[in-house]
């Protein structure tokens, strides 16, 4: 007869709150700690509307990787996966055969492929006119991108090494999938707490920002209205992406992946012939890469992992990043501004930073409360989408330099 | 080549006077590529200009027959407000008609003539009142 208390007994034991309960003292009390901050991400997710299409993917993957036993994402692996020598380094059989759903979704991250076919359904959704009617903003897009490389001096002050600095500066670029490219090719082991933040710290622009703003311009210059630029024809939309991938990709190879989907994407839309195309690029690849993406990255939230010291620094010298770019566009807006003898409102200037349209969005907010009649979007949006090209060039370097 | 070796910094654990030089140069060749890339996108722009003028240069004797449109003199010339930007279409007079309701209209005429906003020119939006 079967023995019901033996078979409890197992059952218990190979349970997840046993692993819990009898590996409190040695690691059980990370999955625990790393399973409320899932919580407190899902919160912020869903009640606060902390960029939740990417972050409830990131939370969950959080939460799914810190029960015991499951097994969906096994570390370990992927450190074998990275270690010279190892019988399993670069092997994705290995992978293949002994991982769990989260290392198959991982695969995506590691081999970049989510990052960059996100990029091409961002490049479906970008308007470059804004962009090509004052090509001026490209400068913008460049001086917003001072927060990258001081951050990743101030990584490098603190002690990380010179691969995790330049994943940690990226940050600054206040671009995801370039900081999730970036990372997972330089600094795996902290592609959840730059994600975290980078995510994160997008969602708090409107707060993060203004402050700024207020602080590096005067009353005056924020309420200077902007004239409307020139009208942009449809073969200039069309040669742009062509130009760009090939200047750019010239420049810096290692941006080529990147800056290549960006342009793909974008000139599926601009061409008007490939509108299916153009579509799913936008709306159902973009929604499957997502899901995937985020899951995958929440996935490498591991305690061990992610409750270090380092992450805090992470945190930190992501907020400093995003400032010193968004100081820096504002530096940039105020040196255009004086040079045209006031004919550009400084406060464009915070929108090279990434983060598409949320920090053209954030100009135009701070203009009208000052101006209730100015209306910056559109000059916001050069910027805004030059610092996407900024930041691509930028991890280009950074990947060109310790990749 | 093993001096070459010996002398190449380590980047893993890069000294923080190495990061400057790194986070310096890093800051410079955005601003070159961008610049670059923006000599390049003006030198694009002159050349679209160029050709569209080069194209209208024919229309422009025909024009010259038709009766010229009339010249606005006197203190609304003078006018910044009234006066239309360079590039614009104009400015678009709003009667009892919210911004936002008028953006809302703007982008529903256009949609429905399957052009883009762009090429259309609003004059003014009236609301009707029964």
């Amino acid at each position: 007869m079967i023995n019901i208390g033996e078979v409890l007994l197992n059952l218990w034991e190979s349970s997840g709150f046993a692993y819990i309960f009898a590996n409190l003292t040695a690691g059980g009390w990370q999955n625990l700690v790393m399973i409320i901050i899932s919580c407190v991400l899902l919160y912020l997710a869903i009640v606060k509307k902390f960029e939740p299409l990417l972050l409830l993917g990131i939370a969950f993957g959080c939460l799914l990787t810190n029960l015991p036993g499951a097994g969906l994402y096994n570390q370990e692996l992927w450190t074998n996966f990275m270690t010279e020598g190892h019988e399993a380094y670069h092997s994705y059989g290995t992978i293949l055969k002994n991982g769990g759903l989260l290392d198959f979704f991982y695969i995506g991250v590691k081999t970049s492929i989510y990052p960059c076919l996100i990029f091409m359904g961002v490049g479906a959704m970008t308007d470059f006119g804004p962009l090509l009617s004052n090509p001026k903003s490209l400068l913008l897009g460049a001086a917003a991108q001072l927060g990258v490389f001081a951050a990743f001096f101030g990584a490098v002050v603190l002690g990380f090494t010179g691969p995790q600095a330049a994943s940690i500066g990226i940050i600054g670029g206040a671009d995801g999938p370039t900081a999730i490219f970036l990372t997972s090719q330089l600094a795996p082991e902290l592609l959840g707490a730059i994600a975290v933040a980078a995510y994160s710290y997008m969602a708090l622009i409107p707060m993060i920002q203004p402050p700024i703003m207020n602080a590096l311009t005067t009353p005056e210059q924020r309420k200077i209205k902007m004239v409307q630029t020139r009208n942009v024809s449809k073969a200039e939309k069309i040669i742009f992406p062509i130009l760009v991938t090939v200047f750019v990709a010239l420049l810096l190879p290692d941006t080529a992946p990147l800056i290549g989907c960006l342009m793909l994407g974008n000139l599926a839309k601009e061409t008007g012939i490939t509108d299916r195309l153009s579509d799913t690029m936008q709306n159902a690849l973009m929604n499957i890469v997502t899901i995937l993406l985020s899951t995958s990255v929440g996935a490498t939230m591991v305690g061990s992992n992610f409750l270090t010291g380092e992450t805090l620094k992470i945190v930190v010298l992501g907020v400093v990043a995003f400032g010193l770019s968004t100081a820096g566009g504002l530096v940039g807006g105020q040196v255009m501004c004086k040079l045209t003898r006031g004919k550009v409102n400084p406060l464009i200037g915070s929108a090279g930073v990434s983060a598409v349209p949320m920090a053209a969005r954030v100009a135009n907010t701070v203009g009208q409360k000052n101006n209730p009649s100015n209306f910056l979007l559109m000059h916001a949006m050069g910027p805004n989408v030059a610092g996407v090209i900024g930041s691509a060039i930028a991890a280009g370097f950074l990947l060109s330099v310790f990749g | 080549m093993t001096y070459l070796a010996a002398a190449a910094p380590d980047l893993m654990n890069i000294s923080i006077m190495n990061a400057g030089i790194v986070a310096v140069l890093g800051y410079a060749v955005v601003f070159f590529g961008l610049i670059l890339l923006m000599l390049v996108v003006m030198a694009m722009g002159k050349a679209f200009t160029a050709k569209d003028a080069k194209a209208a240069a024919p229309a422009a004797p025909k024009a010259a027959a038709a009766p010229a449109a009339p010249v606005v003199e006197g203190p609304a010339a003078l006018d910044p407000v009234n006066a239309a930007a360079p590039g614009t279409a104009g400015q678009l007079k709003l009667y009892d008609t919210p911004p936002k309701t008028a953006a809302m209209i703007m982008a529903i005429v256009a949609n429905q003539m399957g052009k883009p906003l762009n090429e259309l020119r609003f004059i003014s939006i009236k609301e009707v009142k029964d």
